[in-house]
């Protein structure tokens, strides 16, 4: 491209980059701050001197949380809840999107069902139904409370119909011509062409496990059940903000809590974000077009 | 095709989805009878009383109602302009970078924070914004006095809504971005050529050539107007400011499953609900009118 003379004079450019690496460093830095002071002395934090950096650097707050069994507990109930979560969104996932995505001339109650899906998309009863129907259920302190309600993400599905929908129609025709019966396809030509889509949508679901704390606060009634997000939510945010009247009482809840140590819980809970961080932003992009601004 | 011996394959792949949505999406439906009534989770649905709209009655004549559902509509919307501009402007700038390792970088930098939940960036703003926090002591070193931003409901929006611009922008950045890289390089060729300036180039090329997609994203956050974001406010108000930062949903929260009153709670969920259903509805509408969008 041919740029303009006035706009490629030299500190045009270097203002540019320097305003977009702030904007970037700008972002991240609060992250880095929460990293700094999981690594810094206790009471160098407590003074609010630790900015980015470490300060007294010491792994005392890592060390202590080894032997928190709530802490750890919780951990174990959030990967559980994601492979089980991941597993299940997964399947149904494919499972669904694959007979809709035919046309209504080869599925005849395809439209019926697409219009349910939509109806339930779009309207819900709200939380306060559901939290009743868990409790009919029984389900208070299980694991299918926090992976069954969300069984099937239906905005997925459509995503994983519009893939489907690219395929090029030869390929099952031919399937067919073979003898492929509707299983076979599925299997053998729709998953394996899929994979780009498909590790978007698992990514999706494996993430949106790992951050809901909502469920697990509502669901849950013994705190051995807490996925970490609402461990972290209960015992480290809530009580630095709620139940509280006077701005005295926040600041002494504060001063009483142990802030390498919560910024410890908080950095361990980011870290399976950051292990899939690279490849969520390969598909995402990717997935982003397979759902939005279609001809 | 003939697909006639295909069809119960389907129906039998589209069950299990099916029954569970059934369960946990349809059947708590018939729940939002629970708006009528006085409901004691105790008698269950038929021998709980029927109390016909005395919750939204009331919920009319509550004082806070009012507050509440202005606090709503005014943070989702500034959520919503903001989120829309700043990602626009930041997008344009970053599509000026040439140097592509460089504008990688930046673009997975800010895309971050979208993927980490509110209870962990909550939690690390809170810390951050706190009087003994960094910020504050920041302020005491330029010699001003601390402030309870977060106890301040002048302050409280505020930093409600630039803390979700920090999230989300990095998301519409790259939609943005992908709209950028389709407009095609003739255009400013030919504006070069007639020596345009960048800010000319930028208003007659860049912008009409991504009028299509701010019209998408903007008519598609129609039916967001009632989501001021659940998940960030719960994990940042407190009652000092209920006043500026109580939104429906944290509302319905406290009322139905804190103090059990689940027939209010229901009813201004219902409330809640179909207001946005008609709104995404009609948001759907307006984006196949006019940016030729279909979602399915």
């Amino acid at each position: 491209m041919v740029r303009n003379k006035t706009w490629t004079s030299r500190t045009w450019i270097i203002a540019l980059y320097v305003l977009m690496a702030l904007i970037a460093i700008a972002s991240l830095a609060p992250i880095l701050h929460a990293i700094a002071v999981s690594f810094s002395d206790k009471a160098v934090a407590a003074a609010g001197k630790v900015t980015l950096w470490p300060v007294g650097f010491n792994t005392l707050a890592y060390e202590t949380i080894m032997y928190d069994r709530n802490f750890l507990g919780s951990f174990i109930v959030s990967v559980n809840r994601v492979l089980l979560g991941g597993v299940i969104n997964f399947l149904l996932t494919v499972l669904m999107a694959y007979p809709l995505s035919r046309q209504a001339s080869e599925f005849r109650c395809r439209n019926m069902y697409m219009w349910f899906l939509i109806a339930m998309m779009l309207f819900s009863a709200g939380v306060i139904p559901l939290y009743i129907l868990i409790k009919f259920l029984g389900l208070f302190d299980s694991l299918w409370a926090l992976v069954l309600p969300t069984a099937v993400p239906v905005f997925n599905v459509i995503l994983l119909i519009n893939f489907f929908r690219s395929i090029p129609k030869e390929l099952p025709e031919a399937g067919y011509m073979d003898g492929a019966g509707p299983w076979y396809m599925l299997v053998k030509i729709y998953i394996p062409l899929s994979a780009p889509a498909l590790a978007t949508v698992t990514l999706f679901s494996i993430v949106t496990h790992w951050n809901t704390f909502f469920d697990g606060l509502i669901f849950m009634r013994n705190m051995e059940n807490y996925p970490l997000q609402t461990y972290i939510q209960q015992f480290v945010v809530e009580t630095s903000t709620q139940n509280v009247s006077s701005s005295e009482q926040i600041e002494l809840l504060k001063r009483l809590s142990n802030q390498t140590l919560n910024a410890a819980k908080m950095v361990i809970a980011m870290v399976p974000i950051f292990l899939v961080y690279p490849f969520l932003q390969r598909f995402f992009i990717h997935g982003i077009m397979l759902g939005s601004v279609k001809e | 095709m003939n697909h006639g011996t295909f069809q119960k394959h389907y129906h039998l792949m589209l069950l299990p989805g099916i029954i569970l949505l059934i369960v946990f999406s349809f059947i708590p439906m018939a729940g939002i009878a629970v708006a009528f009534q006085d409901f004691k989770i105790g008698l269950g649905f038929s021998r709980s009383p029927w109390i016909g709209l005395e919750n939204f009655k009331y919920l009319f004549d509550m004082r806070d109602s009012r507050s509440i559902f202005f606090n709503t509509v005014n943070i989702a919307f500034w959520k919503i302009v903001a989120n829309l501009l700043i990602p626009l402007v930041f997008a344009v700038l970053l599509n000026e970078v040439r140097y592509v390792l460089f504008k990688r970088w930046v673009q997975s930098i800010v895309y971050l924070p979208h993927f980490l939940s509110w209870v962990i960036l909550s939690g690390i703003i809170i810390d951050l914004l706190s009087l003994g926090g960094v910020v504050n002591k920041t302020l005491q070193q330029l010699g001003m006095d601390p402030v309870m931003f977060l106890g301040s409901n002048a302050y409280f929006p505020f930093i409600v809504i630039s803390s979700d611009v920090w999230k989300e922008f990095g998301f519409n950045t790259i939609i943005f971005l992908a709209a950028l890289t389709g407009i095609s390089s003739p255009l400013y060729e030919a504006a070069d050529i007639d020596g345009a300036s960048w800010l000319q180039k930028v208003r007659h090329v860049t912008l009409p050539g991504i009028t299509p997609t701010i019209v998408l994203l903007a008519t598609l956050s129609i039916g967001n107007i009632l989501n001021a974001g659940f998940d960030q406010i719960f994990n940042m108000y407190n009652p000092l400011v209920y006043e500026s930062g109580d939104i429906i949903d944290t509302y319905v929260y406290r009322v139905g499953i804190v103090q059990a009153q689940f027939g209010l709670a229901t009813a201004v969920g219902l409330m809640k609900s179909v207001i946005a259903m008609v709104l995404i509805v009609i948001s759907y509408q307006l984006a196949g009118r006019f940016a030729n969008y279909r979602i399915f």
